[in-house]
């Protein structure tokens, strides 16, 4: 298996298509998450899904899915640009809700702050709208193994 | 039927949370000291597909939803509360193949703003998965859909 996520990687990087390696990660398909590189950066979307809805009246997304996006954006960010060899673990993950996530497409950048030996210290942004109106800010922190760079 | 209308209440609540339904939570226990929620183990959560692990995104989900539940043990009357801030720490793992349950309570009620915590564990209470820290912003009874979501937690017809 982990050689078989090496492999999807590296393809993933080569062809800037990151289809196949979400595909082998299931939480990843179950709430629908997309990945485009642009130039250097990601950029993740996560499609509008019924599924993904916490109050229906509004409706609006569940706020676990918003932090469940973000979080796997996070750790696929850093697994892209530290070339782990696996998906890296998580420490601790802080997220601040500033608008309701409405039904509708929702995307995310991450921007890694630092990356120690051990820890790398991740801020991830959502927004539906525009970049300039997030909907939430995260901050987590992920355990890496030995980085080498592709 | 049991005799616990806080549990009844919190049963109707997530019956009406799509992707908690998606997820297979359920209402574990409820009372006035707070809610255990449980999120059963399914290879569609899993986050690392090497060692069959769930992702945190599923349980940060279970204790969003606990921590926003345990209002309802708080509250006289069914009010909108929006998360303002969520904080998971995460202690190990979860194994696979094991429900965890998620526990969470509010230690702090004021005019506007709810504080709960809570943990996740899996065997042993003592030995979380997880530990949360949420805050909860009080709307009112008045929010936009608010009304709707409160009748079905009531038990009310829409």
């Amino acid at each position: 298996m982990t050689h078989h996520f090496k492999t999807r990687l590296e393809q993933a990087h080569e062809h800037g298509n990151y289809k196949a390696l979400l595909d082998l990660i299931p939480y990843a398909k179950l709430i629908g998450i997309e990945c485009t590189r642009i130039g250097d950066e990601l950029l993740f979307r996560l499609p509008a899904n019924k599924d993904n809805i916490g109050n229906p009246i509004l409706p609006a997304l569940h706020g676990g899915v918003i932090a469940g996006f973000m979080e796997l954006c996070a750790a696929l960010h850093l697994l892209v640009f530290t070339g782990a060899p696996g998906l890296p673990k998580i420490i601790d993950f802080s997220l601040d809700y500033l608008r309701a996530g409405q039904f509708r497409d929702t995307y995310a950048k991450c921007q890694v702050w630092r990356q120690g030996r051990r820890v790398a210290n991740v801020s991830i942004t959502a927004w539906q709208s525009t970049a300039a109106e997030p909907i939430a800010t995260a901050r987590a922190h992920f355990k890496i193994g030995e980085v080498s760079r592709p | 039927m049991t005799e616990n209308p806080l549990l009844e209440r919190a049963k109707r609540f997530i019956s009406a949370l799509r992707h908690c339904q998606v997820l297979g939570i359920t209402v574990h226990q409820a009372s006035e000291e707070g809610i255990t929620l449980v999120l059963p183990y399914s290879p569609m959560i899993v986050g690392d597909p090497q060692t069959g692990v769930i992702h945190g995104g599923a349980l940060t989900s279970l204790m969003d939803t606990a921590c926003g539940m345990a209002t309802l043990c708080v509250l006289p009357e069914f009010e909108v509360c929006p998360t303002l801030d969520l904080r998971i720490d995460y202690m190990h793992p979860a194994e696979p193949h094991k429900p965890v349950y998620g526990f969470a309570q509010c230690y702090r009620v004021t005019a506007d703003v709810i504080f709960t915590r809570g943990f996740a564990y899996q065997d042993d209470p003592q030995q979380p998965v997880a530990h949360t820290v949420g805050t909860f912003m009080r709307m009112g009874k008045r929010l936009k859909g608010a009304q709707g979501l409160g009748s079905t937690v009531t038990g009310e017809q829409v």
